[in-house]
């Protein structure tokens, strides 16, 4: 618990002390105040918002998660790297509660989702790779809907502010059905923190989104953070990530490569650790 | 390559049949049973085929010779040795599949799967059987091979629900989701039989009332009586034997699916 | 307690909202029902004398391959984009999301039927347009629903949903089909002393809801 996990193959562990990086090389995004160089990477000083134990995934006779451990602070973002197939959307999902451990322990909150899967449902939000939205209801009757769902009182005030805050309001009345896949992308987040989840996870939330919607995507993600909340992301955009996020966490054949730092990780280093495994 | 930290993990992937970390299985009678199985399986399996050889022997000897021809249905009575405990054990295994796909939505542990879906084919087969035998002596003592009695028509039903369920198995393949699935059709369906029965009994029934009264005189000579037991406690042989087969079957079924997917990781 | 009735309407009004919406589905079931309804009065050729005994039979008949169609489209329609997941990611029982989807379907098909009822009356030349029509219709169409959803559910989630779905609930409904078909047998030609029907399909519709209520979270869930 007390020290990252950097179970490493087939790259010597030297690599990974490597001195840091003054600067994010590739920025794209808004990078959050917080990811200097001297940002401290203490993981056992604030209170966690997700931990992982020991956690295996077996699909069908296909182990796609080897006992994966890692944990994230409240209020901190953590990008989730890895090639395909290394079973990041199959963390994500068990993390969201849509699919259930074969071994280990998740916990969500303070909610451990073996036991407690519906109260830590309340501190989850979820975008996956499809966009969970009713193509035949327009953008405010999704959000109604999903808001009574979660019984929220000011369901409408949310939604309404939520689509202003996307850049939705003046497509409200729309159907989703007619969107473009940029426009659903932003209906989906904001469907995602309806709620105001404690954390959420995006699955490749960055995939088909034009340069605003990316700027927006990252405006968001700096809000979260500034709140004290937490998020975790997938992607395939590996500066993004690295500028984006406070922890990295590389996912290799269903285990963990490295968690640590973002700032530590330079994107050689990474393409290097993708390419002996891919 | 091996080390000591990556040893649960390690362990996990050759097991997948249980289908949860190594640490949490306990020792204790489980691991004890299994280990004891792993040296006497063999010979208590042969000797358990040798009962059953016997036991059938001895059942188309009984059957055959040592029951009294019936008075009333003549010889074609004696269809009946095959037909009661294949019946009764069709029932049997009907119970069994539901009551393991309970314990594996409880458990998750494919052993329980593979328990579920060998009782299955074993009582499609036996039920199968049922209706051939039921129809041979309905031909001969009724006068049709098929009447729409309460309890044919409520082993028809079985019948097609253990032929839906091997048939909508083959479709799901040996996945978690399909083993979930044929699980909660095997409960609902063990559910809804009796109501069948009751349903199907209000439109109709011809069939001969209860062979075996509990409590009450018997309606049969004793020798009938013997004989039948003797044949229900051989077909019940019979039944445990190829339920091992069919078992054995399923795992080295699923033994192989789990190496061919291990084969294309690599 | 309160939360989970609000889930149950929220699902209820949003399948109801998205059925008005296309209504592609009730025009498909409905027209098959009427269609249905022609095919049997042609194959059976109905006289006088044989009506009564084959027109109950021809009416559940026709109302159970309707069904079949809407109970098909409604989980598939849930399904279309990402299976199930937005649903289940609300903390909502997953008892909640199986009734809510019970209750909806048995709308659907309650519209269809209310339009099939008086047609099949008006064909058949038959008087069984009575109050109890209405409850036969309803508590038969609950057991169709119950074993409907969770099969349909069950079925979605596989290869060839739509092929499965009846071979599935076929074996199964028997009781709903016998009860229905007498009861409404009994509207045309009263018997004396015959069994009650009604109670059976209650007893199946109270078994298979609540075996199905506990079943479906493991049929939606990973």
């Amino acid at each position: 618990m007390s020290a990252p996990t950097t179970a490493i193959r087939s790259v010597s562990p030297a690599r990974w002390s490597a001195p840091r990086q003054s600067e994010t090389p590739g920025d794209t995004g808004a990078q959050p105040d917080e990811t200097t160089a001297d940002d401290e990477y203490q993981r056992d000083q604030s209170p966690q918002a997700i931990v992982v134990e020991r956690l295996t995934k077996v699909f069908d006779a296909r182990p796609v998660l080897r006992g994966v451990s890692f944990s994230l602070g409240q209020g901190r973002t953590l990008a989730l790297l890895g090639p395909n197939g290394a079973g990041k959307s199959t963390l994500l999902r068990i993390l969201a509660t849509l699919s259930r451990p074969t071994g280990g322990r998740v916990i969500v909150m303070g909610h451990d989702l073996a036991r407690e899967a519906n109260a830590a449902r309340w501190a989850i939000g979820y975008l996956g790779h499809q966009t969970g939205l009713y193509g035949e209801l327009t953008a405010r009757e999704n959000l109604l809907f999903f808001a009574r769902m979660y019984g929220l009182r000011d369901g409408a005030k949310r939604a309404d502010a939520l689509l202003a805050r996307v850049g939705l309001r003046a497509r409200a009345n729309d159907h989703v059905g007619k969107f473009s896949r940029g426009q659903a992308q932003r209906l989906a987040l904001a469907r995602g923190m309806l709620h105001d989840p404690a954390v959420l996870l995006l699955d490749e939330p960055d995939t088909g989104l034009d340069e605003d919607a990316l700027a927006l995507l990252s405006e968001l993600l700096d809000e979260r953070t500034r709140q004290g909340q937490t998020t975790l992301f997938t992607t395939h955009q590996l500066a993004r990530g690295l500028a984006q996020s406070h922890q990295t966490l590389v996912l290799l054949r269903g285990r963990v490569a490295y968690d640590g730092p973002s700032a530590a990780l330079d994107l050689a280093a990474v393409c290097d650790l993708y390419g002996g495994e891919a | 390559m091996k080390t000591v930290t990556r040893a649960p993990s390690g362990a996990l992937e050759r097991d997948t049949a249980r289908a949860r970390p190594a640490e949490q299985t306990r020792p204790g009678w489980r691991t004890g049973l299994a280990g004891a199985m792993k040296r006497y399986g063999p010979y208590a399996e042969a000797a358990l085929g040798a009962v059953t050889a016997i036991g059938m022997l001895l059942t188309i000897w009984a059957a055959l010779v040592y029951a009294p021809t019936d008075l009333i249905e003549g010889p074609v009575q004696r269809i009946f040795y095959i037909h009661v405990p294949m019946a009764w054990l069709a029932y049997l295994a009907f119970f069994l599949v539901a009551a393991a796909s309970v314990m594996y939505l409880i458990t998750r542990d494919d052993r329980w799967d593979w328990f579920a879906r060998a009782n299955a084919e074993i009582g499609a087969v036996f039920t199968t059987f049922v209706l051939i035998t039921g129809s041979l002596w309905g031909k001969s003592f009724w006068g049709a091979w098929w009447v729409w009695d309460a309890r044919l028509t409520t082993t028809l039903i079985l019948w097609f629900i253990y032929v839906v369920y091997l048939v909508v198995r083959s479709f799901w393949g040996r996945t978690a989701q399909g083993a979930r699935n044929a699980a909660v059709y095997g409960i609902l369906a063990f559910f809804v039989v009796p109501i069948n029965y009751e349903a199907v009994t209000w439109w109709r029934t011809l069939h001969p009332s209860e062979v075996l009264p509990l409590g009450g005189t018997p309606q049969l000579p004793p020798a009938m009586v013997i004989a039948l037991l003797l044949s229900l406690g051989a077909f019940t042989l019979l039944f445990a034997f190829l339920l091992l087969q069919v078992y054995r079957l399923e795992r080295a079924q699923a033994t192989v699916e789990r190496l061919r997917a291990q084969l294309e990781e690599e | 307690m309160r939360l989970a009735w609000g889930q149950l309407w929220a699902i209820v009004g949003k399948d109801l909202r998205l059925e008005l919406r296309t209504r592609q589905v009730w025009m498909s079931m409905g027209v098959f029902a009427l269609l249905a309804l022609l095919i049997f009065s042609f194959a059976f050729d109905l006289r006088v004398e044989n009506k009564a005994a084959v027109g109950p039979g021809a009416l559940w008949v026709a109302f159970i391959f309707a069904s079949m169609l809407g109970l098909g489209r409604n989980i598939a329609a849930e399904q279309e984009r990402g299976p199930m997941d937005r649903l289940l990611l609300c903390p909502v029982d997953r008892t909640v999301i199986y009734l809510a989807k019970v209750i909806g379907n048995v709308i659907f098909i309650g519209v269809v039927e209310a339009v099939a009822l008086p047609v099949f009356a008006a064909l058949y030349d038959l008087p069984i347009i009575t109050g109890l029509i209405v409850l036969i219709t309803l508590l038969g169409t609950i057991g169709i629903a119950a074993v409907g959803v969770i099969f349909s559910a069950l079925a979605a989630n596989t290869r060839a949903r739509e092929f499965l779905l009846p071979l599935l609930v076929f074996p199964i409904i028997i009781p709903v089909v016998l009860g229905s078909v007498r009861a409404t047998e009994a509207l045309v030609n009263p018997i004396h002393g015959d069994p009650p029907w009604l109670g059976l399909i209650i007893a199946f519709d109270i078994i298979c809801l609540s075996v199905s209520a506990i079943l479906f979270q493991f049929v939606v869930e990973e």
